[in-house]
């Protein structure tokens, strides 16, 4: 559910594309010297990508009569960190916006803040700060993924609430927005939570070695939990 | 337990479609003739922003012509994405098994 083409006035829609511009340039660098030092991560930043596809193509109904669809790019947040997402996003939403007039080329800059980067920047925070005090990596992950979701529309309804605050101010808009987009997130976001902590543990069964290159866990802790899975 | 965390999830999908299904029959029970539930979520916060009397200042340049060829483009969309994982998912567990 992204902002709809035509939707962001004058200056907002420039403003937000040139939030978004620095992170998709450094994203391109990262991206580059990724592929040149790293390259065995390739087929797992395959994965983070389709799996943006994957999600953001699927309507969810959700608890109060309306439908969203999750985002996906909490999984690439953690990865990758929010700049590389910003990439991934990005293929997503013009996709979205060039075939199936969901989201708009005016309106890409905000889109691409949104999902691609504040979510992702909050799912790698996340992950960084639970591994480091050492919580529970599934757990970690579901948050993660989950406040990613989430995040994603609660910056939507920000961008829409600063762009239109109305007569009754940039709070009572937000609210109003929050209440549409954040609200109809949140069974979404613990689903999405939920099945990401899956594909997280499949990765970890299956090419642990890719996430010790990248410097997400550390070979004690893949053990640990290899062989809890066992 | 092996597949502790695959019936946890599984659980949870099945609660959420549960969920779905009696909220479902709630809102359709009180809805009015030619009214529809379960709309997007984007197309609400359109109307708000347009009961202010706001224009949309640009149209999209192409949209898919009807709901059934939107529906064929979204699924194209996620079929891509499961494509990939698939492959790359079956490529690691096959490499691990060989060697």
């Amino acid at each position: 559910m992204h902002i709809m083409e035509g939707f962001l006035p004058s200056p907002w829609w420039q403003v937000w594309f040139l939030v978004s511009l620095p992170f998709i340039i450094i994203g391109l660098y990262q991206l580059n010297k990724l592929v040149q030092e790293k390259r065995e991560a390739l087929p797992l930043l395959a994965v983070a990508g389709a799996f943006v596809f994957v999600l953001s193509s699927l309507k969810l109904p959700s608890f109060n009569g309306s439908c969203s669809h999750p985002t996906g790019t909490g999984l690439g947040g953690v990865l990758f960190g929010p700049c590389i997402a910003a990439v991934l996003g990005l293929i997503v939403l013009v996709f979205q916006a060039v075939f199936l007039a969901h989201g708009g080329i005016t309106t890409l800059g905000a889109n691409v803040f949104s999902m691609g980067i504040a979510g992702p920047a909050v799912a790698y925070l996340i992950y960084k700060a639970g591994t480091r005090a050492g919580a529970n990596t599934y757990a970690t992950v579901f948050c993660a993924a989950a406040l990613a979701d989430l995040s994603t529309y609660v910056v939507t309804s920000v961008q829409l609430a600063l762009a239109f605050p109305g007569t009754a101010g940039f709070l009572g808009a937000f609210s109003a927005f929050a209440a549409i987009f954040a609200v109809t997130q949140v069974p979404l976001a613990i689903v999405e939570g939920a099945v990401i902590m899956l594909v997280f543990k499949y990765i970890v069964q299956l090419k642990p070695e890719i996430l010790t290159r990248l410097n997400l866990l550390s070979e004690s802790t893949v053990k640990k939990l290899q062989e809890a899975a066992a | 337990m092996k597949h502790g965390m695959e019936i946890a999830v599984a659980a949870l999908i099945i609660v959420f479609a549960a969920v779905f299904l009696f909220q479902d029959a709630a809102i359709q029970a009180s809805l009015g003739d030619g009214e529809e539930a379960w709309g997007g979520a984007d197309g609400e916060a359109a109307d708000l922003i347009e009961a202010s009397g706001y224009e949309p200042w640009t149209e999209p340049f192409w949209a898919p012509p009807s709901g059934e060829i939107e529906s064929l483009l979204f699924a194209l969309q996620a079929a891509i994405g499961a494509v990939i994982i698939g492959y790359v998912f079956g490529y690691w567990q096959g490499s691990r098994k060989t060697a």
